[in-house]
């Protein structure tokens, strides 16, 4: 066994070898893997992570044996420098799921579609090739991400999303549903698609079956850039899944799980065409740590073995391979880091797939590590006039086990907060309404703001945005903000299908530039993994924060019906009396009236003014109200329509 | 030939002759319009509608119900232990909400406390104009007492979180009933299969709302914390008042995830339903439901769910639905015999043609009539008739669903059963809704759990009682100004030659009109002497009620005497018929203060219209019916004095007291109270009956007392 393993070994390490030559030699790269970790609410995390590379095309040429072609076009056409889309749906949960690991700092997303993208153009043309690409991208992933092309729906940030070009454009959709139709263009991008290697496990019903699901592209160019160093283009593919493992194990107990229960299928092999296929199962700090202490209760008794070196005798679960290698975050004080154990699905194949299991032993709690601020975002007021955008940040400090981000000196230490908040111009915001409350003491805010940057929203033109950089005390417990805004009417062409239901406020992007969560794996061999070399990546921490739905004044929308009918019914009035007006001649008319004095009434005329002189007790005048001739041809009429009427009743009676 | 000359002039357009021919008979007119409105009004369960679902997408009872008996038992067990709880002798009122919070917790939703503190009725006599404040709640607590609400959250699995439903228990954490462990169990056992389904699109929030200060109360203190800036926001550790510690120890013990320690909130609300189960049983063969649904100031929820939820009671869970009717118009033979009537009449029309169906059983239009009166009632007062109210102040649609199960215990699993199916399906079909409701009707009267008045046909019974107003107040302005017309050149002009003012007649209804403001005046300075009174602690309702007619009449007496309008008769024959210009303006004033109140508040316009426009419309100086001497005129003036006698407010809401319930009953400080819980519940009612109601009274007695 431990011959073959040295074996393996050695061929790792050659293929590492050749692999590093080739890289050398200018040659597209495929990788893909999955990373695999247990959640404390009894859920799992799958992280499928894909990356393709092609080396510049100046000196690699244009035809890619690997590399998409779409993308590769869309680079060179819109001059991408950098791009991030993302489809997600359901909501990271940052309380149970943590805040301050990589995995959730770069991929809990909102929920919708999340477009950013840099450009290398002249200022200028900036807009015109968001546009352009908006359209790609919409054709290429059958979304509407060609609504993020007008300007009521992208904004430009200036700091707080990574370079300060002023190339930089960014817009969500929130209301955009994802699904499969999503998810099939996603995967044509891979050179296996989802016929073999790992993403032969994205069973459709079992992935879009979950309570989170974010699938990320990113791209990230330098071909304009022609010097030697360049790496040309990289494209990482990212899909995260959060599953609940279906078992029906005890309540106190985690759900045992495998890959096959999780996605309802197992890999057969890795894609032929990726050079390194590997799948990981990460514990995270804190479960290592409450494993660590089960351990040294058990110790007592028995001899155990550290977590690290034997899994097998773990005592709080057991993995059905064995692990490749077993890498262990380099922790912070004495502390344990998170460990990793990697497994090659290369050995898999249709006759004995890779299906890994996991079994819990002893029932465990533990917690995710957290963000500094805990943020959430809510309305205040009620009604359809105004109300305020509260934004409220509670810390996590007494659940937070990340010390050690430059030690905590009551005293003297800040902690720097962005806030990135998207407003669409029906909702109009008043910026000088800012309000600031720390620990419920409402703050002047100059005091509390490092960094301001504002450009308010300009009807039916552009959104609003502000940027903020609070910088609060780090003993702070709750830091609260507040704007109040008016609402907006939209004229009834403005508004979208559905207009009943309210208005989406985009996500607010809540980002701790001071504190960066990566995972520092010492060994630098590692850095030859894509997947590792992106954990252990500098980024800095980011949360977003909820959706908000804001109910405008919405019309009847029957309303221009109404509209049209009463148009008309005025038109007609006007018509009917300005014509009457042109055609009356008033001598005529005088003549007419004189006539009918000496003309004699009719019978029934006289009976009614007898009547109505009776009624007001005055003498009786004789009737000079109508035209007796063409009165009595209308008595005639209506006595004729009451005889048919009668006639018609008496008839139905009769043939009851 | 005069008339000749008559002839020759211009005849005035169609609609003004139309207008001058109504004005001359007004007389005619009114009597007709009183009529036809009271008898529309008696007719509108006649011409109710069914009840049918407008917007699609609700979709009620199309899945079929996934909570089994297993949820129920759940619901039954946990119900159990609530009692358990209840019957240990040091219940502090702490250990059920921590029992809620744990099971919450165990089900895997998301817990958080929310403490609230009994509020000082703050009189706001315009807040149903303003809305509730925006802004944040700063009040200064005290340890005294305190109720816990306990709030639990499920996410929806792939919701985005926009949206919420919420679902209400109410129950006292100190002396919790059987009724109310049931309402929570049915909570339960509803919330715990709701956190394990897949369909769920909006968030679920269940508040069991601690009722010791009064249901409405904590569910009205979550919501302004809610929509506000809370205490649970802005403090991390909000001192519980000694309860930390015990909550705190407890719930660590339990599990630290999900347990917030600020106010947890999940997007805008979609519907509330609140669930409550009567204390006492039907009587009736299967399990019941009423439901009520008048929230402040009339304002109902959208009809769609009110609809959901009697389809899927009658079609899905077999319940007997029922809203609330007022039970003594049951067995009123007046009643009776009219619906006889028109059955016979709707009969007749239908040998006539068969197509016409008008006419309804009599049994049924007197129930109709029970309902819709209570309906009528409800609405008018402005008080909502359950915790549900509080929801409707933040356009949240939302109803009480109040079950009534057939006592026996050992069916209470079947009954959690059922209520529990019902609420899911409410809950399903409101979750299948993309938009808010907006589709059926918000303005409608019921007159059963299925049939419906909307308000484009009750409106026909009001406008036909308010048409007259205009119409006599200009038949009124016409006939004083040509009398007086008549009388100016004769005497007016010589006997005044130094007077001041023009004695153009035309202007003289400025002085009446400055009569009436004064006195609407005075309304308003009733409308706010009882928030002096409030200041005086420990007074009998009685005394603050003597205390305020006491004030009133103090005041009307220094206004008047201060504008010196009523008291000092001047002995001008100006003065002569200065009744008709004085009863014109406040007919008019009367028709422009019900019209503002019918926006506001449609019941309280109906049924003010029903008192106000035969008073106002028949008023006339006793004098002239005294000296008139005939039998004609002495019935009128009786009338007249029992038309004012039966307007006055506090008559008015005694004798109506006494009819529908017992005379015996009914005791002078009851108005006092009902004026007093007016008050309390912002009820623009209130305002009706100080500034347009009674200013329209006293100047009836006015004109009744006018000399001549």
């Amino acid at each position: 066994m431990s011959r073959l393993k040295s074996f393996l070994l050695l061929f790792l390490a050659l293929f590492s070898a050749t692999a590093s030559v080739r890289v050398e030699e200018l040659n597209e790269e495929f990788t893909e893997a999955l990373l695999l970790r247990p959640l404390p609410d009894r859920k799992v995390l799958a992280h499928f992570h894909f990356r393709s590379s092609a080396p510049p095309s100046q000196r690699y040429g244009r035809h890619h044996r690997i590399f998409p072609k779409s993308i590769y076009q869309l680079v060179h056409k819109f001059q991408v420098r950098e791009m991030e889309l993302s489809f997600t749906q359901g909501r990271w949960n940052y309380e149970r799921w943590g805040g301050f690991d990589p995995i959730s700092s770069s991929n809990a997303k909102p929920p919708g579609v999340e477009l950013w993208a840099e450009f290398d153009v002249p200022h200028d043309q900036v807009d015109d090739s968001w546009k352009n690409l908006t359209h790609a991208l919409s054709g290429l992933f059958c979304a509407s991400i060609n609504f993020l092309e007008r300007s009521t729906s992208y904004s430009a940030p200036h700091w707080s999303f990574g370079s300060a070009s002023g190339k930089l454009r960014y817009g969500t959709l929130p209301r955009e549903a994802v699904c499969t139709e999503n998810l099939t263009p996603w995967l044509k991008l891979l050179p296996c698609r989802d016929k073999a290697g790992l993403s032969s496990l994205m069973d459709r019903p079992s992935i879009y079956r979950g309570y989170y699901h974010s699938q990320r592209l990113h791209l990230k160019s330098d071909e304009s850039d022609a010097s030697e160093t360049s790496t040309g283009i990289v494209l990482e593919q990212i899909l995260t899944v959060v599953l609940r493992p279906e078992t029906f194990s005890e309540k106190a107990l985690q759900p045992n799980w495998s890959l096959s229960s999780l996605f309802g299928r197992s890999v057969s092999g890795k894609c032929s065409l990726s050079s390194s296929s590997n799948v990981y199962v990460q514990f995270e700090q804190n479960l290592v740590s409450a494993g660590d202490k089960l351990r040294e209760v058990s110790e007592a008794s028995e001899n155990a073995i550290s977590v690290g070196e034997g899994f097998q005798d773990n005592p709080l679960f057991e993995l059905s391979l064995l692990p490749k290698r077993v890498i262990r975050e380099s922790g912070n004080f004495q502390k344990a880091g998170s460990i990793l154990y990697e497994f090659s699905v290369e050995d898999s194949n249709e006759f004995k797939p890779f299906d890994l299991r996991l079994n819990w032993k002893t029932p465990v709690a533990w917690s995710s590590p957290q963000a500094p601020l805990q943020a959430s975002r809510f309305l205040l007021g009620s009604g359809n006039e105004r109300g305020a955008i509260a934004i409220s940040m509670k810390s996590t400090r007494s659940t937070n086990n990340v010390e050690g981000t430059g030690g905590y000196d009551e005293n003297e230490c800040w902690l720097r907060v962005g806030i990135f908040q998207m407003v669409p111009w029906y909702v109009k915001v008043y910026y000088h309404t800012l309000k600031l409350f720390l620990d419920g003491k409402p703050q002047s805010s100059m005091e509390n703001i490092e960094k301001i940057l504002v450009s308010p929203s300009e009807d039916k033109v552009s959104t609003g945005v502000m940027e903020l950089i609070l910088r609060l005390p780090c003993s702070v417990h709750t830091a609260a903000l507040t704007l109040e805004f008016d609402k907006g009417f939209l004229h009834i062409d403005e508004y979208p299908p559905d207009a009943n239901q309210g208005f989406d406020i985009p996500s607010a992007v809540i980002h701790f530039a001071d504190f960066v969560a990566n995972m520092s794996l010492h060994e630098n061999s590692l850095k030859q993994e894509p997947i590792l070399s992106k954990l252990q990546e500098e980024v800095p921490v980011i949360s977003y924060t909820e959706v908000l739905l804001v109910p405008l004044t919405t019309p009847d929308f029957s309303m221009p019906y109404n509209v049209i009918t009463i148009t008309c019914t005025v038109f007609a009035l006007y018509f009917g009396s300005l014509l009457n007006a042109l055609r009356r001649r008033v001598s005529e008319d005088e003549k007419l009236l004189s006539g009918k004095g000496a003309r004699k009434a009719g019978p029934l005329m006289l009976m009614i003014s007898k009547l109505t002189a009776k009624l007001r007790g005055k003498p009786q005048e004789p009737p000079e109200l109508s035209d007796s001739g063409r009165s009595s041809s209308k008595y005639k009429l209506i006595a004729k329509v009451v005889l048919v009427a009668g006639v018609a009743a008496a008839w139905q009676f009769y043939f009851q | 030939m005069a008339e000749v000359a008559a002839v020759v002039k211009p005849k005035p357009r169609p609609i003004i002759r139309i207008g001058l021919f109504l004005i001359s008979h007004s007389l005619l007119v009114s009597i007709i319009c009183c009529v036809a409105g009271v008898l529309t009004l008696l007719l509108l369960p006649v011409l109710a509608k069914n009840t049918y679902i407008s917007e699609n997408a609700l979709m009620p009872g199309s899945a079929s119900p996934m909570l089994s008996s297993a949820d129920a038992s759940d619901g039954h067990i946990f119900l159990n232990k609530i009692m358990s709880i209840d019957s240990i002798s040091t219940n502090t009122g702490i250990e059920i909400p921590e029992m809620i919070g744990k099971h919450i917790i165990e089900s895997g939703g998301e817990v958080n406390y929310h403490q609230i503190q009994p509020i000082s009725d703050n009189f706001h006599p315009l807040q149903f104009f303003l809305g509730p404040d925006v802004g944040i709640v700063r009040e200064n607590y005290s340890c005294t007492s305190y109720g816990i609400n306990t709030v639990g959250i499920v996410r929806a699995p792939r919701g985005d979180g926009k949206e919420a439903i919420v679902i209400v228990t109410p129950y006292n954490s100190v002396k919790t009933t059987t009724s109310e462990a049931l309402s929570l169990g049915v909570a339960y056992s509803v919330f715990s299969l709701l956190s394990r389904v897949s369909w769920l699109a909006k968030d679920i929030i269940w508040l069991a709302a601690d009722s010791r200060h009064g249901e409405h109360a904590a569910v009205a203190a979550w919501l302004r914390d809610y929509y506000a800036l809370s205490r649970g926001d802005l403090e991390k550790n909000q001192d519980m008042c000694g309860a930390s510690s015990v909550l705190g120890h407890e719930l660590t013990s339990v599990k630290r995830n999900g347990v917030s320690n600020g106010f947890r909130r999940a997007g805008t609300m979609a519907a509330a339903l609140v669930i409550k189960v009567a204390e006492r049983s039907t009587g009736f063969e299967k399990d019941g439901l009423k439901i009520y649904a008048e929230a402040s100031n009339g304002q109902m929820p959208n009809l769609d769910l009110i609809n959901i939820v009697n389809y899927l009671a009658v079609h899905g869970q077999g319940l007997q639905v029922r809203v609330e009717k007022i039970w003594s118009l049951l067995d009123s033979w007046w009643l009776y015999s009219l619906g006889e009537l028109q059955e016979l009449l709707g009969k007749v029309a239908k040998s006539l043609n068969p197509d016409w169906k008008i006419g309804i059983p009599a049994s049924d239009y007197v129930e109709g009539c029970a309902t819709l009166a209570s309906s009528l009632y409800n609405q008018a007062l402005g008080v909502p008739t359950g915790p549900h109210g509080a929801f409707r102040d933040f356009q949240v649609d939302s109803i009480t669903l109040e079950f009534s199960p057939r006592f026996s215990s050992s069916q209470r699993v079947l009954f959690l059963l059922h209520a529990g199916r019902l609420v899911e399906g409410v809950i399903r079909s409101v979750n299948n809704l993309l938009e808010k409701f907006h589709q059926s009707f918000f303005l409608y009267l019921m007159t059963s759990p299925n049939r419906f008045v909307s308000v484009g046909i009750y409106m026909i019974a009001f406008a036909l009682l308010i048409a007259p107003l205009p119409l006599v107040a200009a038949a009124l302005f016409s006939d004083a100004s040509k009398s007086k017309s008549g009388k100016d050149d004769v005497s007016l002009e010589p006997s005044h030659p130094g007077e001041s003012i023009p004695t153009f007649t035309a202007w003289n209804w400025l002085h009446t009109a400055k009569t009436v403001l004064i006195v609407h005046l005075w309304g308003a300075i009733v409308t706010i002497i009882p928030y002096f009174l409030c200041q005086f602690p420990n007074s009998s309702p009685l005394t603050s009620l003597l205390m305020w007619t006491v004030s009133s009449l103090v005041g009307l007496f220094f206004t008047c005497a201060a504008s010196g309008s009523l008291s000092i008769p001047r002995a001008s024959q100006l003065q002569i018929r200065e009744w008709t210009l004085l009863k014109a303006v406040t007919v008019a004033a009367a028709f422009i203060g019900l019209c503002l109140m019918s926006v506001i508040n449609y019941a309280t316009a109906q049924i003010g219209a029903l008192l106000l426009v035969p008073m106002c419309l028949m008023a006339v100086p006793l004098r002239i019916d005294v000296s008139a001497k005939t039998m004609k005129a002495l019935l009128h003036g009786a009338c007249n004095i029992l038309l004012v006698f039966a307007g006055f407010p506090p008559t008015a809401f005694l004798l109506l007291r006494g009819a529908l319930d017992s005379f015996d009953r009914v005791r002078l400080d009851d108005f006092w109270n009902w004026t007093e819980s007016l008050r309390a519940w912002n009820s623009a009612t209130y305002i009706y009956i100080c500034m347009v109601h009674l200013p329209c009274w006293v100047l009836c007695i006015r004109i009744l007392l006018h000399r001549r």
